[in-house]
């Protein structure tokens, strides 16, 4: 079922749904990007349609939302160790195709990877609604269509925004409700973006061998890459972090337990007591993360990570481009293999 | 919430036996039974949580020798008889024993390595008939450094173990040189039942592991354990993956035939 509302009554929907849900959207920090006099678009509430920034991508994913930059996992008091609390409602995120699918991927590793769950993962992704936002044309640096991270049918609402109306796709009928009486309905089919202006070749995952680990294309990331992770930052399917303890300075008796994004770029990511580290050098991270992105997460769970978001492309300080480096992956190995031959 | 996977159990120490200046052997009370070579997750609230492996169990009682090398550890080796340690697990895949049954088992550990393995010594002490023969070999960097000094004399009264050391002043009268120097020296008559198990630092493994096929050990009859970086030693932090593998969930126990396609 198809509405069609102007943005005063979708603001009237929002405001019916805010007593069940929390709204995330895209939205803009003024002042707050990476160059002077540029903004910054992260996921954040929403109160009202004009907040949500569907016009450009955002910088950061919304894995946020489910999996927050640091989650206190416990409260200490002396001995004893009490559990962290979630709000109790509901959660409603406006996303893109490509980060419905990395969600996707969040789910698998903290819901599916080994035998044991996540449970602080679980307690918000189980709240969580999505309204898919149509994405039709793509921006700069997404190669979503190589990925097959275009198309979703995971959601429970879809909306084409425009100026000054929205048009929604009702899927999901617990949301019937809201819409009553609100706009105007109608047919509404979300579109897909078909062919992206950036395209990759991933590479087959049975041609790649141990041999290639240590091959001479990584060496170029070895001074390209300066290790600072913001590409494990924005990725949407970048699901590392460590555990820590804090005391609290005014009472070094009570403190918790936190867990705080962690990347494979980053220094001390492999760090032991004792002095044992693995891939000091940068070239290995990249190999790491573009292996684990192209390769080895899909030896694991048959579908590749990378959802084509590019995110990674667009934040990278160096202007290393991701599509570019699984481009020479898929290259190197063709080329090896034909010299081979 | 529900069965959460990161709540520790707090566990009485019952005893503490320094082994070295910098290494103890805490015995805490629990109920955790643990497999061979498996590890735990020990902390301290407000210092933190390591992964530690276990080197000994029994009814009740389980013990984890920790060397004082880190923020936690640190903390760790002021406790007391008496005082509390925090732990959740066991974790991972420990020693396939049942395959060493019958067999010629050859254990080589460097430094603290040798406590992973140290239960798989004491279960077949314990149970000597149930393999055909067993060489230890156990490598520290200096006299002062051997772990286990009173295990290993008796270990001798069953087994033939070889005790190495890198460096050592005068008045030492033992085996000098890396343990890799001193495989050749083992006499393996039968190739196809034995049992190589080899821990230690990621440069002894591999080393070791070489002059064990230089003698025509084959790779499946090796077996090696990893140590990494881990926080939640459950699959989801990611700091022990190595390729499509996480040391938490596969390992930190490997046969050689997947160990060394393991490229970090």
């Amino acid at each position: 079922m198809g509405y069609r509302l102007s943005n005063e009554k979708f603001n009237k929907l929002l405001d019916g749904l805010k007593g069940e849900y929390k709204i995330y959207a895209p939205i803009r920090f003024p002042k707050r990007g990476r160059f002077s006099d540029t903004d910054l678009i992260r996921y954040g509430e929403i109160n009202k349609v004009e907040d949500v920034v569907w016009i450009e991508k955002s910088n950061y994913s919304p894995k946020e939302i489910v999996f927050p930059i640091t989650q206190t996992l416990f409260y200490f008091t002396e001995d004893e160790f009490k559990e962290s609390m979630v709000h109790n409602k509901k959660i409603l995120i406006f996303l893109r195709p490509c980060d419905i699918n990395g969600m996707r991927r969040l789910d698998t590793i903290f819901l599916n990877n080994g035998p044991i769950k996540d449970v602080y993962y679980e307690r918000l992704r189980e709240k969580v609604k999505f309204v898919m936002m149509e994405c039709k044309d793509g921006f700069e640096n997404c190669f979503c269509v190589s990925t097959n991270s275009n198309y979703t049918q995971d959601y429970s609402i879809a909306v084409r925004f425009t100026s000054n109306e929205v048009f929604c796709e009702l899927k999901d009928e617990s949301f019937q409700q809201f819409f009553s009486n609100l706009g105007t309905e109608m047919n509404f089919k979300p579109e897909y973006i078909e062919e992206n202006s950036v395209k990759v070749q991933l590479p087959e995952v049975d041609k790649i061998t141990t041999e290639f680990f240590n091959h001479d294309m990584w060496k170029e990331y070895s001074k390209r890459c300066i290790g600072c992770g913001r590409c494990n930052m924005a990725c949407i399917t970048c699901s590392c972090f460590t555990n820590s303890d804090i005391a609290y300075e005014e009472n070094p008796n009570a403190g918790e337990r936190r867990r705080v994004w962690a990347g494979c770029h980053i220094d001390k990511f492999t760090d032991m007591a004792g002095g044992h580290s693995f891939r000091q050098d940068y070239s290995s991270r990249m190999r790491f993360k573009t292996m684990h992105k192209i390769y080895d997460y899909k030896k694991r769970f048959g579908e590749h990570m990378c959802v084509g978001c590019g995110r990674c492309d667009d934040i990278c300080p160096e202007y290393i481009s991701f599509s570019n480096c699984i481009n020479k992956v898929s290259k190197t190995l063709k080329e090896d293999e034909s010299n081979a031959q | 919430m529900h069965n959460n996977p990161y709540l520790p159990q707090k566990m009485r120490i019952l005893d503490v036996y320094p082994q070295t200046d910098i290494d103890i052997t805490y015995k805490v009370e629990c109920d955790i039974k643990p497999e061979n070579g498996q590890f735990v997750q020990v902390s301290l609230p407000r210092i933190g949580e390591v992964p530690i492996s276990v080197s000994d169990f029994g009814d009740g009682y389980m013990e984890m020798t920790i060397r004082k090398v880190g923020k936690v550890t640190n903390e760790i080796y002021n406790l007391q008889k008496g005082d509390n340690l925090f732990l959740r697990g066991p974790y991972g895949k420990g020693f396939p024993i049942e395959n060493y049954r019958g067999k010629h088992l050859i254990i080589a550990a460097g430094g603290t390595g040798l406590a992973p393995v140290k239960s798989v010594i004491n279960y077949f002490y314990r149970n000597a008939h149930e393999v055909k023969n067993f060489d230890i070999l156990a490598g520290f960097k200096t006299p002062q450094d051997i772990l286990f000094k009173d295990e290993i004399d008796l270990w001798r009264s069953k087994f033939n173990v070889l005790l190495t050391v890198d460096n050592a002043n005068e008045g030492w009268e033992g085996h000098l040189g890396l343990i890799t120097k001193y495989v050749p020296e083992i006499e393996i008559r039968d190739l196809e039942n034995v049992e190589v198990v080899i821990v230690g630092p990621p440069i002894m493994m591999k080393f070791t592991a070489q002059e064990f096929l230089k003698l025509g050990v084959p790779k499946h009859k090796i077996w090696v354990s990893f140590e990494r970086n881990m926080s939640c030693a459950i699959g989801k932090c990611g700091h022990c993956k190595i390729d499509e593998t996480y040391v938490c969930l596969e390992g930190p126990v490997f046969n050689y035939t997947k160990a060394e396609k393991l490229i970090d």
